[in-house]
């Protein structure tokens, strides 16, 4: 029920976006969020962007995971 | 999914990270009984295999972590007794869950109209369709789901628009299970319910317990590092939140929405499915909006929920992390997902219906 899926951004119209998920195209809500720019990825959960993501946080993530593993 | 978030997806299951992971848990050599309460993290763990790659002192069990599975069969009932004379909207997750006697599907099948949606965005769209009906949204879910409702009531919604209100909480969720005592020594926090929670509410548990918690992402990579994280903290005598999920996940969560659940809903203390009533850890619309609130607006009839709807007594131990699918004699036997007798099989989130698609092997 909790699931939420990365989705980029490629247009914005006020507060909906049109967002693709491989290849497939829908309509968003973006009121949850910042205005996202064309582009971003956004988290998205029935319907609405619940977050914007960073692709360099992923990369992020892999580096805090070598850092846990040192220790 | 895009060429990036592809190539992402392949970084968080790459092979050599995961054998260093298993090795670093096999190092510490510290049992441990963890807790999730997500039926995602409970699909990655399962999908992916990961209790077979952990030792054998190290337990991963599920706590009420599926929506559907612990919204009461009571409040089914008023969905389906809405849906006589009115239009019900619905999440179709919850379609085929069984309120006391009958099932959303059986009574749509019976000539009740059910409109299963996607977003809440189309049940208003079928209420500014239809006008002279009323349509009833049946709003469930955690915290992830409950700012899209708040978001429509605080923009207009249609007049003959209203909701059902069956959101859970969480964290007083948790302080219940710590405080019953399910013998947990660590919990994986759900990484989308904190994305808009953000990693605060966690804090006072760990505190008053003295449990050690980490949010988790959904990859199975995520998930194994957690569980390591977990452990270090358990071994280190720590009891602290950490957050694993940072790419989505913050401190204070997402501001804006939780600024709107704070417009909409308070907190009020109702039964989850298969446990008692649990103090503040469901949420009610706040008396601005009771013209939108389906139980004041229309009369419906209270039905008895003496065994509140759990046919299958393993479900009860199930849903609190007591049990296994397993464990229940019925599992795979008389109950399988074509023709499920408790709730945990029903919803693809359910941990009998994971553990029925993907397997229960541990290998040791």
């Amino acid at each position: 029920m909790c699931l939420a899926v990365p989705a980029r951004v490629i247009e914005v119209n006020g507060d909906i976006a049109i967002v693709e998920f491989g290849g497939a195209k829908r309509k968003v809500n973006i009121t949850l969020i910042d205005t996202p720019n064309i582009g971003d990825y956004v988290l998205v959960h029935v319907g609405y962007a619940i977050q914007r993501m960073d692709p360099d946080e992923a990369h992020e993530t892999l580096r805090v995971w070598e850092e846990i593993l040192k220790q | 999914m895009g060429g990036n978030t592809e190539a992402m997806k392949f970084l968080f299951r790459e092979n050599h990270i995961a054998r260093r992971v298993v090795e670093r848990i096999k190092t510490l050599n510290q049992p441990a009984r963890i807790m999730h309460v997500c039926g995602t993290h409970e699909q990655t763990i399962t999908k992916h295999g990961l209790r077979s790659l952990l030792p054998g002192n190290i337990e991963v069990v599920t706590g009420p972590g599926c929506p559907v599975c612990i919204t009461p069969a009571h409040e089914i009932d008023e969905a389906i007794y809405l849906s006589e004379n009115n239009i019900v909207a619905i999440y179709g997750d919850m379609f085929r869950v069984p309120g006391t006697t009958l099932s959303l599907s059986r009574k749509k099948a019976a000539g009740g109209d059910i409109r299963v949606v996607y977003s809440l965005q189309e049940a208003t769209d079928i209420a500014i369709k239809n006008p002279e009906r009323e349509v009833v949204f049946f709003a469930i879910g955690f915290e992830t789901t409950a700012p899209m409702t708040a978001q429509v009531l605080l923009n207009n919604p249609p007049r003959n628009f209203s909701i059902l209100c069956s959101h859970r909480v969480i964290p007083p969720a948790l302080d219940f299970l710590l405080r019953e005592g399910t013998g947990i020594d660590g919990l994986i926090d759900p990484g989308h319910v904190s994305t808009i929670i953000g990693a605060r509410p966690y804090e006072p548990l760990s505190k008053k317990y003295h449990i050690p918690q980490v949010i988790s992402g959904f990859e199975p990579l995520d998930v194994l590092v957690s569980i390591y994280m977990l452990l270090k903290q358990i071994k280190n005598g720590e009891a602290k939140v950490e957050n694993e999920y940072t790419r989505s996940v913050t401190y204070n969560g997402n501001i804006k929405a939780r600024g709107m659940m704070g417009e909409v809903f308070e907190a009020a203390s109702r039964e989850w499915r298969g446990l008692p009533v649990i103090p503040d850890a469901s949420l009610t619309l706040k008396e601005e909006f009771e013209n939108f609130d389906a139980r004041k607006r229309f009369e419906i009839p209270t039905i008895s929920d003496e065994s509140c709807g759990l046919d299958c007594p393993a479900c009860k131990d199930i849903i609190k992390g007591m049990g296994r699918p397993e464990d229940c004699p019925n599992f795979r036997k008389t109950c399988t997902p074509d023709n499920p007798i408790g709730v945990c099989m029903i919803s693809t989130e359910g941990t009998c219906n994971i553990a029925y698609r993907y397997g229960t092997n541990i290998i040791e």
